[in-house]
């Protein structure tokens, strides 16, 4: 197992430099040093002066790939592509474009993403197996029938209305809860409410779809009918056996989650007002401030990267027949 | 003779319509094919859905022709003057609901009122009073609308209903006879129909037909006189806003779905049937693409397409164009992006055909590798093809209105669901709320995404042989039987 962790971590930092060059080529082809130095400094200040200095300070007073005037190795590493990828590799994030340190940006805002993100993963995983359990155990009758016509409904309605029709209700006509916002504290359950609810009712309809297949499927392999036929009752069958054979599909599921609960829905956190990383993302692609977008990617393939292996790693525990080799 | 304009998409669209012509000819010919898609044609819920999926594919299609219309001669210009053409392009849809186009109002106004939304200062008998005042078309004909509103909307609607109910059945009865020529007369094939007893779930389609009809009859008779679904902040008809918003979500849903494939099925099975180092560099590709956040990427992709539109404003000559040109490229965008799903699907099943008999047999006769995937590699993994693209369709009918509220999404210029929900969001704020406009967009989309789902599960059931023990039953009974 060991060896195999050693492998796929090798294989991760392939994977990550590919995503750098492939980040790095499609911004710098949009933008040049001197777009993002004109745009930085802004308004009436904009002269070639002040555009190399802002550029020398911001370090994108080099070469993009390639610089020429250097010798031997330097060539390459003398460039604002070493500079700014390799330096990602240390979780060295440098400071933005407007001057912000980005580790303590990411570092604050991910505990925000973070209470939004881990408890919506936790309850919308629970509230759908618990659904889907339903619509197993009463397969076949009107409960299961029209309890699946609700998800299909429910998985074609955008999470757009989700959000603006409770934002109306709950917010502005009963008002039970703050519309938007973040404090820290206890009062904090209060503005987490709202997004919480609407994000499992949100996705709710596919997960419980997506969930009952997985039940469905595992209910009509043979060991079901051979617990059947020794006389278990349709609750142990469905509870101790049943379901510990479908955690395997259902990890997989969640492991693909995972990086989303860590980076946060960027919808969810810019209606409810969440400073997290979500809406880090969405004023760094306003702004275009490359160094954000860099380090946002890098740190969205790394968790995408580290949840699939975890996702590996929990299947051993789960099912003790695999092995990692 | 308009002179007509060939965009990007429509030409796309319409090659699409081509296709699945082309392969329902086919399919025609082909037995085992036919069988297959038997189970999506006697899958109930499914027909019901792609009767209203079809108005939405008509609607959107008649908005797909687009042309600049011929300008009157000028007075005294001499014969044989050059033709003049609108600056404007607009399409078949525009022109058949000009009069909605042309009925503009100040600013909102509640769906088929005949009062303007917002107090306004007016003059009457000679004192000025704060009221709201009469809307320049919503029930402009109106003698005295207090009295006359009521009675009037009633009429026209139950007239709107009635007429749209009497289109509906001569349909029905249409459809009935066409098949009673074959199965013992209209009578016969009439009674088979209402008591649901025909091959094709004919009952529940020409009950969803009938309901279009008269709904179609309903706005038919009232939008000529009223906004039957209100107007937004500018004063457009919502009910156009949504009707050409449905072209935007069909021409993502569909041609973001096809840009794909290429893609997908090239490297897909090049990677299954090769294996080692391609095997590895197709499989690291994709890796890379799927670790970055979805919509970051897109967006990084929307940026650049944005300078690139910016630089060559030039080359569209009207405002349409460059904003087709854009949903063209958004289309691309989130084909290039969207790949790996279905590559890796068509991986795996690539690398188990690749053992079969077959194959070595094909291998073995001395049979082209390019000839081997194209001749028994590709037909066989069609149907994993089929059923990811119907499955994507709806999807990335809700993406789109996601991209739009990120802002990455379509032109602004150009409607579409999203841009109408992305208004609506401050509309609900408002006190009263303006809510017709989220509500439009809703039962739009709901309609249109609803409907491609579950025409989407009745294609993977008739596909996917696994899938059909996922269908819920409503009956233990019939199960049994």
């Amino acid at each position: 197992m060991a060896g195999y962790i050693v492998r796929r971590c090798l294989y991760a930092v392939l994977i990550l430099i590919g995503v750098n060059l492939l980040t790095f080529t499609l911004f710098f082809a949009v933008n040049s040093p001197d777009n993002i130095a004109r745009l930085n400094i802004g308004g009436k200040r904009v002269t070639a002066d002040a555009i190399e200095k802002w550029k020398a300070e911001h370090g994108y007073d080099k070469p993009l790939w390639f610089n020429a005037a250097e010798p031997g190795a330097r060539r390459i590493t003398n460039t604002i592509f070493h500079d700014r990828s390799l330096r990602l590799f240390t979780l060295d994030f440098g400071s933005s474009d407007s001057g912000r340190d980005i580790r303590h940006e990411v570092g604050t805002r991910i505990q925000a993403s973070l209470a939004l993100a881990a408890p919506m993963l936790v309850l919308t995983v629970f509230v759908s197996i618990a659904f889907s359990l339903l619509l197993v155990f009463f397969r076949a009758s009107y409960l299961d029938f029209w309890g699946t016509v609700l998800c299909v409904v429910m998985m074609s309605i955008s999470s757009l209305f989700y959000i603006i029709m409770a934002q109306w209700l709950f917010g502005k006509t009963l008002r039970l809860v703050p519309l938007s916002g973040f404090v820290p504290g206890i009062d904090l359950v209060k503005f987490l409410a709202l997004p919480l609810v609407v994000g499992i009712v949100f996705q709710l309809g596919s997960e419980a779809r997506l969930f009952r297949a997985i039940l469905l499927e595992e209910t009509n392999k043979d060991y079901v009918r051979t617990a059947r036929a020794k006389g278990l009752s349709e609750a142990v069958v469905l509870f101790r056996h049943v379901l510990r054979n479908a955690w395997l599909p259902v990890l997989t599921h969640v492991g693909a989650l995972l990086p989303y609960a860590f980076l946060g829905s960027i919808v969810f956190e810019s209606f409810f007002g969440i400073p997290g990383l979500g809406t880090y993302v969405i004023e760094a692609i306003g702004g275009q401030d490359f160094a954000i977008v860099h380090t946002m990617v890098f740190l969205g393939s790394l968790l995408y990267i580290v949840a699939y292996l975890l996702t590996d790693i929990a299947y051993t525990f789960v099912d003790p027949r695999v092995r990692l080799t | 003779m308009p002179s007509f304009v060939f965009l990007w998409t429509d030409f796309v669209l319409w090659l699409v319509v081509l296709g699945v012509a082309i392969y329902a000819w086919r399919v025609r010919g082909n037995r085992h094919a036919l069988a297959t898609w038997r189970h999506v044609t006697h899958d109930a819920p499914a027909m019901a859905a792609a009767v209203v999926l079809g108005v939405f594919i008509v609607i959107a299609l008649l908005d797909s022709i687009h042309f600049r219309p011929r300008l009157p001669a000028a007075a005294g210009a001499a014969a044989d003057a050059p033709t003049a053409y609108a600056t404007r392009t607009v399409s078949v849809l525009d022109t058949l609901l000009a009069h909605a186009v042309e009925a503009r109002e100040k600013t909102y106004s509640v769906p088929l009122a005949w009062w303007s939304f917002q107090r306004e200062t007016q003059v009457v008998d000679g004192v000025e009073v704060r009221d709201f005042p009469r809307l320049a078309h919503g029930g402009a004909h109106l003698a005295d609308p207090a009295r006359d509103w009521v009675p009037d909307l009633v009429r026209r609607s139950l007239s709107g209903v009635l007429a749209g109910l009497a289109g509906g059945l001569l349909v029905c009865a249409g459809i009935a006879a066409l098949r009673g020529r074959t199965r013992g007369g209209f009578a016969a094939s009439a009674r088979d129909i209402v008591r649901g007893n025909t091959e094709l779930p004919w009952r529940p389609m020409l009950a969803t037909l009938l309901a279009m009809a008269m709904l179609i009859g309903w706005i038919a008779a009232l939008w000529p006189w009223y906004h039957p679904f209100g107007t937004d902040r500018t004063g457009n008809d919502v009910l156009f806003q949504a009707l050409k918003s449905i072209r935007t979500a069909v021409v993502i849903g569909s041609l973001a779905t096809i840009a794909t494939l290429p893609l997908a099925i090239a490297l897909g099975i090049l990677a299954g049937y090769f294996k080692g180092w391609v095997d590895d560099l197709i499989q690291y590709f994709y890796t890379v693409l799927s670790s970055i956040p979805p919509i970051l990427l897109v967006a990084a992709f929307v940026l650049l397409v944005n300078v690139y539109i910016d630089q060559n404003a030039d080359s569209f000559e009207t405002g349409v164009e460059r904003a087709e040109f854009r949903l063209f490229l958004l289309t691309l965008i989130l084909g290039v992006t969207g790949w790996s799903t279905l590559c890796r699907l068509l991986r795996a099943e690539t690398l188990k055909l690749a053992e079969l008999e077959y194959v070595q047999a094909a291998h073995a006769f001395g049979v082209s590798h390019w000839r081997i995937m194209r001749r028994h590699i590709l037909p066989n993994v069609m149907h994993l093809v089929l059923i990811v693209a119907v499955l994507d369709f709806s999807a990335l009918v809700l993406y789109e209105a996601v991209l739009s509220y990120v802002g990455v999404g379509v032109d602004p210029n150009s409607s579409s669901f999203g841009s109408m929900i992305n208004l609506a969001r401050s509309e609900m704020s408002r006190d009263p709320a303006v809510w017709w406009n989220l509500a439009t967009a809703f039962t739009f989309m709901l309609a249109l995404v609803l409907s491609a789902n579950l025409v989407a599960d009745a294609v993977r059931e008739a596909f996917d042989p696994r899938a059909r023990a996922f269908r819920p039953r409503r009956f233990r009974l019939k199960e049994a039987t």
